[in-house]
């Protein structure tokens, strides 16, 4: 569903200044923390009242300065999972969905069921009686969900999700999570630093940094085109260097030893940097683009090797855990398909 | 032994206490609003009854609510009662007295109240009103209690402002702290010690529950002052 963001707030040491439109049901912004888009969040939920901007959602206007449209949180239809989920502390589970059920029909959003269907829905009837600080991060997490889709929202906003909960867990939670939203099936946003959860959840996506948009599109787009070296960055390039124009698809890679690279699209004149993802080096002799190792540094993972060759660039190659003791076989030479480098300019903030 | 006194005093403490939990709340809420430089203003001035003299509090309030004074002469003129002198002076003595107490508690609750909590209850749909009392002060209820106790207590030993204000009249005026004064003045030690004694025994049971609360308290990992 369409939902159309312009927003302008300033602070003593911050300002945030982003515009963006997106016609999928899953929207995704990624940024580094204190980029701003807890701030985007609270804006579109009516928390953060905006210094200037229009919120749309769904042909709705929420805000708009020059209209002085500034609807109510309570009336938004929107509804916001805090990063800790923000559950009523003094109230048992069962409470805190109760208490959601009574303010959806306080704001004339009608009958959202019973409590015992909601808490049986998210699974947690188990601890139905018990509070918040008594729940497991799962448990947390299900009943702030239950919450939030019991008020009956028609955009959800996803504040970092997962950041309070254990490394293992999240895999098999984001998966969870998606189920859920894919059963409520309502539009929804989704925040977060994490380029996996958002590349595995959303299918538009927002780039953020220092609360502007750097790139924007489909996620599968600008993962494999980022555009700008910030954007590279956060999509998770490792590898970017300074470049030199050497001729018709050719470049010469300055922080890289001054290797010369081939790359399948010409470098335009605005093409200041080229990035190379660690997992897109391979070793063995390419036809072109074959980079040779030198003195390597190895660091091991348990089931990847990280390797730095002496020119700096950084390559993540598949390792067995059995190999664990073993020492790591170092090629001659890695290569990259033309195909894989991906052109970047230097590219400040878009202005909006 | 005439027990007038007692009753005075915990009358007094406790319609002082109640005025002071509803007005002192109230003040810890907005100022935590407030830009920063208004919030040390009001809390400095919402702090000073808790430093100054009682003997000031008491000068500052018969220069208001004296018979020849602006207050005091209206409400004469108007309801043609007296504001000073009488047992309920005393109220206005000690709520100011135990103001800060309440207000520094409080605050301390509110301060440490997660805000992201009313956030989520105005995305749930709920009004301010349903916020405040059902998610807001349940949450800060062990620091609000423990600000009534302890201006409860202290309430029930105010001394200086209340005898400036109310003056010590047997049967009408007399609180335990007044009583304990008058009688140790006229050489009633046997009398005045059995009022030291009722009192250390109250006190100590304030005390008491104060101390239960805040380790309760720690046990949820709150500080309640």
């Amino acid at each position: 569903m369409p939902a159309e963001v312009m927003v302008k707030k300033r602070y003593p040491d911050f300002s945030l200044d982003l515009a963006f439109k997106t016609d999928s049901k899953k929207t995704g912004i990624l940024g580094a923390s204190g980029s701003g888009k807890s701030l985007t969040l609270k804006s579109v939920a009516g928390l953060v009242r905006p210094d200037d901007g229009r919120i749309k959602f769904d042909g709705r206007v929420l805000f708009d300065r020059k209209k002085r449209i500034d609807i109510r949180p309570q009336k938004r239809g929107v509804g916001y999972l805090f990063q800790d989920y923000a559950l009523f502390p003094e109230m048992t589970v069962a409470e805190n969905i109760g208490t959601a059920l009574y303010g959806r029909k306080k704001a004339g959003r009608g009958e959202g069921g019973s409590v015992d269907e909601i808490l049986e829905r998210f699974e947690i009837s188990h601890v139905k009686d018990r509070r918040p600080t008594a729940l497991s991060g799962g448990e947390k997490q299900r009943c702030a969900l239950a919450r939030m889709m019991a008020s009956g929202p028609d955009l959800l906003l996803l504040d970092e999700p997962f950041s309070a909960m254990d490394m293992h867990l999240r895999e098999g939670l984001r998966l969870k999570l998606k189920k859920v939203l894919e059963e409520y099936d309502r539009s929804f946003i989704l925040v977060s630093h994490d380029r996996d959860e958002i590349y595995q959840m959303c299918d538009h996506l927002v780039l953020m940094q220092e609360g502007r948009v750097i790139a924007e599109g489909s996620t599968e787009a600008v993962f494999a085109d980022p555009g700008t070296v910030a954007a590279a960055r956060l999509t998770g390039c490792k590898n970017i260097s300074r470049i030199e124009r050497t001729g018709d698809h050719r470049v010469k890679a300055l922080d890289w030893g001054g290797i010369e690279l081939v790359t399948e699209k010409d470098a335009g004149e605005d093409v200041t940097h080229i990035g190379i993802r660690a997992h897109d080096l391979f070793a063995g002799k390419a036809p072109v683009n074959v980079i040779s190792c030198g003195k390597v540094s190895v660091s091991k993972l348990p089931f990847e090797w990280y390797v730095t060759l002496e020119n700096g660039l950084w390559w993540k190659a598949a390792k067995e855990l059995s190999e664990g003791n073993s020492q790591f076989v170092q090629p001659e030479s890695l290569s990259v398909l033309p195909e894989k480098i991906l052109l970047l300019k230097q590219g400040s903030a878009r202005n909006t | 032994m005439d027990l007038y006194p007692l009753f005075n005093s915990i009358r007094i403490a406790l319609l002082s206490t109640a005025v002071i939990l509803v007005l002192g709340t109230a003040a810890a809420v907005i100022v935590k609003k407030l830009p920063r430089f208004l919030k040390g203003v009001f809390d400095c001035l919402f702090t000073l009854p808790l430093v100054l003299p009682p003997t000031v509090v008491g000068y500052l309030l018969l220069r208001l609510l004296g018979p020849k004074r602006p207050v005091g002469a209206w409400f004469l003129r108007v309801f043609d009662t007296r504001l000073t002198m009488t047992w309920y002076s005393a109220v206005f003595a000690t709520a100011v007295v135990i103001f800060p107490l309440m207000y520094r508690t409080a605050r301390g609750a509110f301060e440490s109240y997660d805000e992201n909590l009313t956030l989520a209850g105005q995305t749930l749909g709920l009004g301010r009103a349903y916020i405040f009392f059902r998610i807001t002060v349940p949450c800060c209820r062990a620091g609000i209690i423990a600000g009534t106790v302890l201006s409860f207590a202290r309430a029930l030993g105010e001394y200086g402002a209340t005898t400036m204000i109310a003056g010590y009249t047997p049967g009408r005026t007399a609180t335990i702290s007044t009583t304990v004064y008058q009688l140790w003045r006229t050489d009633n030690d046997e009398l005045a010690l059995k009022w030291v004694l009722i009192n250390i025994a109250i006190s100590a049971a304030v005390l008491f529950v104060i101390n239960f609360y805040e380790g309760r308290n720690r046990k949820h990992g709150k500080s309640a002052v």
